[in-house]
């Protein structure tokens, strides 16, 4: 059962994904249409989760919320893992880098993450890309070192040793040998920073540098609740569900990898 | 160990430099002319022309990077647009504030994130263990700003026991002051705790397995000295690495938390100065928040070698 952890991760990260994805089939509304009319309604059969300040259903934004705020995600942990993982390899292997490069590692991982995503987010505008691009870079240093771990421990092996005497070049050794090798730790670290960007999307959004409305993401559809905590306290209570749900899944699958890949490693720090 | 602070503090200094640099060149990144985002887009060119001579905008990259560079070896971070008052002085004002919430909360996720991992390892696969870490593991997963909002509607608008933000200075009153103060401390340090305690847990099993504890308990030891004493104490090592990242992520969590709150704190001022554009703000801002990590961090590596005198550079 030591994969108990995993299961249950991945299976609920499944359930936020397919909600994402068969939005338009499990909807009941339209996500983006203004009925004044139902302004404020509490949860009922009509509205699960009720109506916002101007009358659109949250429990269809916030499923089609989904979309917006899983995808960034997803967008972050790819550009990461392949931006992480090329200075992660290059540092470890070649000496000279190693210390430039770890010194700038730091100092981006010095800035506090949501400081430095906002001031980013900022500096480049309000749009999708720009998020992703902005966490993207306040992320990669932690994948970057994780990679560059593992290289440091896989250069030294004996297939490594042999690979080279061999006359393989670096390119081959570090493609062949050392990166599929190093992968289980970045795995692991990939699913919590998935996590983070997740929680970060949505606390960018919150302070007003999200995606651009209309489109509903969970972070916007709980900014917009804010000024109405008194009257509709539905609105904010919803989509931060749905966040956590997702984040626990994230996490428990995190845990489960690190369960399955290597149950002595010590436990991840961010 | 005198060497090895030395070295440690000669470390810091090239990430201290970058760090500056890469605060000077966020504003930099500005598509467009940044003099027109920070005159508005009612300026006439006139007001623009002003707006970029006042921020030195008019002369030569470099130039500007020597300017701030040694304004920063002054003490002067230079003037905030949209306050009118010096930078420095618009963050001292707010800095206590933050400080005193960052305070609190560490306290607060120190007392009950490390006993809860303590107990967790020692009743490791009981019921109070799956019970710490679900509390533990929903704690790191809920965004802290929803939890605020969460504690806010059940507490200021439900039961209207507290209040839903604004600062009240301690000069007021201890419990008002206090009472203000509850709510964001609580919605920052969850998260906190709940990584404190997991990681705690984990790092307590570690230290259980070894060797020397086994010896400790055959000498006939008493579980509670076994644990005071040699357990925790190794255990600490780690834990107390992970405080540099703790403090980053209380700064991180107060710009939010300070947002939700209302509070005028640090983190408030950066997130207004970020959204308004307030370029000289947000460049001593993230320098100010970014220098006092890598000094948190410098420190917890001299405790660190205090506590594990293998770790002096020998």
């Amino acid at each position: 059962m030591r994969h108990r952890l995993f299961v249950t991760g991945l299976t609920l990260l499944m359930l936020m994904v397919l909600m994402g994805i068969l939005a338009d089939l499990i909807a009941t509304h339209n996500p983006v249409q203004v009925r004044a009319r139902f302004r404020f309604r509490p949860p009922s059969l009509d509205n699960f989760f009720g109506t916002d300040n101007f009358g659109r259903d949250i429990y269809t934004r916030v499923v089609y919320g989904a979309r917006l705020s899983i995808s960034i995600g997803f967008a972050v942990v790819l550009l990461t893992a392949i931006a992480g993982t090329v200075i992660g390899l290059l540092s470890g292997y070649i000496r000279r880098l190693d210390n430039f490069l770890m010194r700038v590692m730091d100092a981006l991982m010095a800035f506090p993450t949501i400081i430095l995503a906002l001031a980013l987010a900022a500096a480049l505008g309000p749009s999708t890309i720009n998020i992703v691009v902005a966490l993207s870079t306040v992320y990669t240093p932690r994948v970057a070192r994780v990679v560059r771990a593992s290289v440091l421990v896989v250069r030294e092996a004996d297939y490594v040793q042999a690979a080279r005497a061999v006359g393989a070049s670096n390119l081959r050794i570090m493609l062949e040998h050392i990166l599929p090798n190093s992968m289980a730790p970045l795995m692991i670290q990939l699913s919590f920073i998935f996590a983070y960007a997740v929680i970060a999307e949505a606390v960018l959004s919150f302070l007003g540098v999200g995606p651009p409305p209309p489109t509903p993401s969970w972070g916007s559809i709980i900014a917009e609740g804010k000024d109405y905590i008194r009257e509709a306290a539905w609105i904010t209570l919803f989509p931060g569900i749905a966040i956590a749900m997702t984040v626990l899944g994230l996490n428990l699958l995190g845990d489960g990898l690190r369960d399955v890949l290597d149950p002595r490693m010590n436990v991840d720090s961010r | 160990m005198g060497r090895y602070i030395v070295q440690r503090v000669l470390a810091a200094f090239p990430v201290l430099l970058i760090v500056t640099l890469i605060s000077f060149c966020i504003m930099q990144l500005v598509p467009g002319d940044p003099a027109v985002v920070m005159a508005g887009p009612q300026a006439t060119a006139k007001e623009v022309e002003q707006v970029r001579v006042q921020l030195g905008l008019d002369k030569p990259f470099l130039t500007q990077l020597g300017t701030w560079l040694y304004g920063l070896l002054q003490g002067d971070l230079g003037r905030s647009i949209l306050l009118g008052r010096g930078v420095s002085q618009a963050i001292g004002e707010r800095l206590p504030i933050t400080l005193t919430l960052a305070l609190l909360s560490f306290l607060l996720t120190v007392a009950i994130g490390i006993p809860a991992g303590i107990i967790a390892a020692l009743k490791q696969n009981t019921w109070i263990d799956q019970a710490v870490m679900t509390v533990a593991l929903i704690g790191v997963s809920l965004p802290n700003f929803w939890l605020g909002l969460m504690l806010i509607i059940f507490f200021s608008v439900v039961l209207d026991l507290l209040p839903a933000g604004g600062y009240v200075t301690l000069s007021q009153g201890f419990w008002p002051w206090f009472k203000s103060l509850l709510l964001p401390t609580l919605s920052l340090g969850l998260l906190q705790m709940g990584l404190l305690a997991r990681i705690t847990r984990s790092t307590m099993l570690e230290v259980l397995r070894q060797d020397y504890i086994r010896t400790a308990r055959a000498k006939g030891l008493p579980t509670f000295k076994v644990v005071a004493k040699h357990a925790f104490k190794n255990a600490l090592i780690p834990i107390v690495t992970i405080i540099g990242i703790i403090f980053s992520l209380l700064l991180t969590g107060s710009v939010v938390i300070e947002t939700v709150y209302s509070l005028p704190g640090l983190g408030r001022l950066l997130a207004t100065s970020i959204f308004s554009r307030d370029y000289p703000v947000i460049q001593g801002g993230l320098l100010l928040t970014a220098a006092m990590f890598v000094g948190i961090n410098l420190l917890v590596d001299v405790l660190y070698a205090f506590l594990d005198p293998r770790v002096r550079y020998d």
